[in-house]
């Protein structure tokens, strides 16, 4: 049993990170076709935020907390800055947005070498997630089931901005039918310009997770991009449902593969399934039906 | 992208400048540079020319196909290793085993290995195999219809895959510290100076026949139709086509060129390891065809020469900050001359006022 529960655990709490990663993605991909190769590093903004967080604010037990909202923030202002400065001239070439964000992230990356040094810092771990949950006799660290509790909670709260509200009908409107929400009034720059906040300050969030799990480092990023990606691809387009079952599907699977072969075997067999996934469901596990999807 | 109007002069040189520029390019590479530059900077020299060979195939598959193609270094890496393999068992002697099998492992040879004794048979797997592989992942992917982002996304987590994978297997393929120290390529000693131009001269030669061969490709039905497919793939289809055959063709096309590229680079740099043939490595070929002009025919092969001595000579006084550099070429680069620098003379041209010819014809 051990050998069974231990890596669905660790599957689902990176399939956490990975989640919260790929919804920011899966939401400027889907809506504006910008493919965003810095996202990596925003998640390591967030990871930065939190170890900057811990220097100022000592008590481990309050700093991760604080954060949560300042990653969100900080991350978001850089995808901010990013989408006002660069990405909003290249809309009409999106397969160009992929190359300058990716010269973005080496930016940020080699800033965050020459700021905080090449080698990682530790983020402590607040005292409320020492410790392990024990059910039925097996051990569940409570800073794993922080990360799916911070993963369901972000992912609750983009849900409900999407449906509930009225920025998240413009944001929906514009992903389905660009053209036609603008005849409908919507400043379709306006919802652009923030839907690239939200998603860019998840990936500040999921930095937050990141750090707790294993600290910071300047290359953080670019061990989460492409799996983000690819959970992304996997999951299709304009539904939340389709990323969460892809994130979770490519976390845990990774788990499993990790503990029968090795993580190297495990990336190999990982890629391979979604190559083979893809020919029978090009479009992805969900996709809505619209004119506006590529 | 074409001028409007074309005199019958110029209708009658078509394609023939593209065959001016290699010819001029062919003349500084062969003669003028190993008549010039020190042995150390013509080794340099050969290194970017492997890149470049890597280049001209990025170009075809990502300027005229539309492909972005960034996982090159996969293709770059299975000719690097090839090669460096048959050098290895070379080094070795017939019967023994590679040094490094020794060192991290038991002393004995996996079975694939077996085979890059044969340098005929290595040789023929430099070709053979790139394009394989690129057949099979290229059918599954482009017959589906995947493109655009996702093509590119699914290639760089083919080139990640590709280095965790050789830095896994230490005791088969070396892990992290690669194949090296090569003392001599198909019998000629590595060391002496006069062998080392040799092996220059085969990779400059073979950068001008890859672009003899995308020259003529270019001119051709085919290379016509690629480019009608990458601008627009329905229409293409729906005149009876299929887009898939034709961008699997330049992306086969593609691969050999960079398995070329990197079977050169391993004896010239005297060394192949996961890092000349990761994501990063495959971005890096990018950046040299995006500043070249990816669309144009020299343009990628002289950009990657350009980015190469730009790494070295950057590299050198600035260790630290080579990163920004190319962070900043990327951006520069695609933000504001989206086809690179061969697209400038053009442009400059048509900016120019002259008699007999209206501005608008020049730029239309």
């Amino acid at each position: 049993m051990e050998s069974f529960t231990t890596p669905l655990l660790t599957g689902t709490s990176t399939g956490a990170i990975l989640l919260i990663a790929a919804l920011g993605l899966a939401l400027t991909f889907g809506q504006m076709g910008v493919i965003n190769m810095a996202h990596g590093e925003f998640l390591m903004a967030g990871a930065y935020t939190t170890y900057l967080t811990q220097q100022v604010v000592s008590s481990a037990d309050v700093s991760v907390l604080l954060a949560i909202p300042v990653a969100f923030l900080v991350a978001g202002l850089l995808g901010l800055a990013l989408e006002a400065g660069i990405i909003r001239w290249m809309y009409h070439r999106p397969l160009d947005t992929l190359l300058v964000t990716v010269g973005v992230g080496m930016v940020l990356q080699q800033l965050a070498k020459d700021l905080f040094g090449a080698q990682g810092d530790p983020v402590r771990e607040p005292g409320w997630l020492q410790g392990n949950l024990t059910v039925l006799g097996y051990h569940w660290p409570y800073t794993r089931m922080f990360t799916i509790v911070l993963a369901v909670v972000a992912l609750g709260g983009l849900a409900a901005l999407l449906k509930r509200t009225r920025f998240g009908r413009q944001i929906r409107a514009t992903v389905q039918n660009r053209d036609l929400a603008e005849t409908m009034g919507i400043s379709t720059r306006r919802v652009d310009r923030i839907t690239f906040f939200v998603g860019s300050g998840l990936a500040g969030v999921g930095g937050v997770a990141v750090a707790l799990a294993s600290g910071t480092n300047p290359t953080l990023g670019t061990s989460y991009i492409i799996p983000a990606f690819l959970v992304v691809v996997a999951g299709g387009l304009g539904q939340l449902r389709g990323t969460v079952l892809a994130a979770w599907l490519v976390g845990v699977v990774t788990a499993f593969l990790t503990d029968w072969f090795s993580g190297s075997t495990a990336q190999v067999i990982t890629f391979a399934l979604v190559v083979v996934f893809l020919q029978v469901r090009p479009q992805g596990l969900f996709t809505v039906r619209t004119r506006g999807l590529a | 992208m074409s001028a409007a109007r074309r005199t019958p002069l110029a209708t009658a040189l078509r394609g023939w400048g593209g065959l001016l520029g290699i010819a001029l390019l062919a003349l500084a590479l062969l003669v003028v540079a190993p008549a010039v530059l020190s042995d150390f900077r013509l080794g340099n020299l050969g290194k970017y020319c492997c890149w470049a060979i890597a280049a001209v195939g990025i170009g075809l598959a990502w300027g005229r196909g539309g492909m972005l193609v960034m996982g090159q270094g996969v293709f770059f890496g299975i000719g690097g290793y090839a090669m460096a393999m048959h050098l290895k068992l070379e080094a070795a002697g017939p019967g023994n085993v590679p040094d490094f099998m020794q060192l991290y492992g038991d002393g004995t040879m996996p079975g694939w290995w077996e085979p890059f004794r044969s340098g005929a048979f290595t040789l023929v797997a430099i070709v053979v195999l790139p394009a394989l592989v690129a057949l099979v992942l290229g059918y599954a992917i482009l017959k589906r219809r995947v493109r655009g982002a996702y093509f590119a996304i699914l290639n760089q987590a083919l080139a990640v895959t590709f280095a965790t994978l050789l830095v896994a297997t230490i005791k088969q393929t070396g892990g992290f510290n690669g194949l090296n120290s090569f003392p001599t390529f198909f019998g000629y000693n590595l060391y002496d100076p006069v062998n080392k131009q040799m092996i220059y001269s085969i990779a400059a030669g073979l950068l001008i026949a890859c672009l003899l061969v995308v020259w003529h490709l270019g001119r051709s039905r085919f290379g016509e139709l690629l480019v009608a497919t990458r601008d627009a793939e329905e229409r293409v289809r729906f005149l009876g086509h299929d887009p898939a055959n034709i961008k699997l063709v330049a992306f086969v096309a593609a691969a050999v060129m960079a398995s070329i590229g990197g079977a050169m680079f391993a004896p010239i740099a005297g060394i192949i390891s996961p890092s000349d043939v990761n994501a990063a490595a495959s971005i890096l070929l990018i950046a040299g065809v995006a500043l070249g002009g990816r669309a144009s025919l020299l343009g990628p092969a002289l950009g990657a020469i350009a980015v190469g001595y730009g790494q070295s000579a950057l590299s050198e006084s600035f260790p630290n900050h080579w990163s920004y550099f190319q962070g900043a070429l990327f951006i520069v680069v695609i933000l504001l001359i989206p086809a690179g620098l061969a697209s400038l003379p053009p442009r400059l041209w048509a900016a120019l006022p002259r008699r007999g010819r209206t501005r608008k014809a020049a730029t239309a």
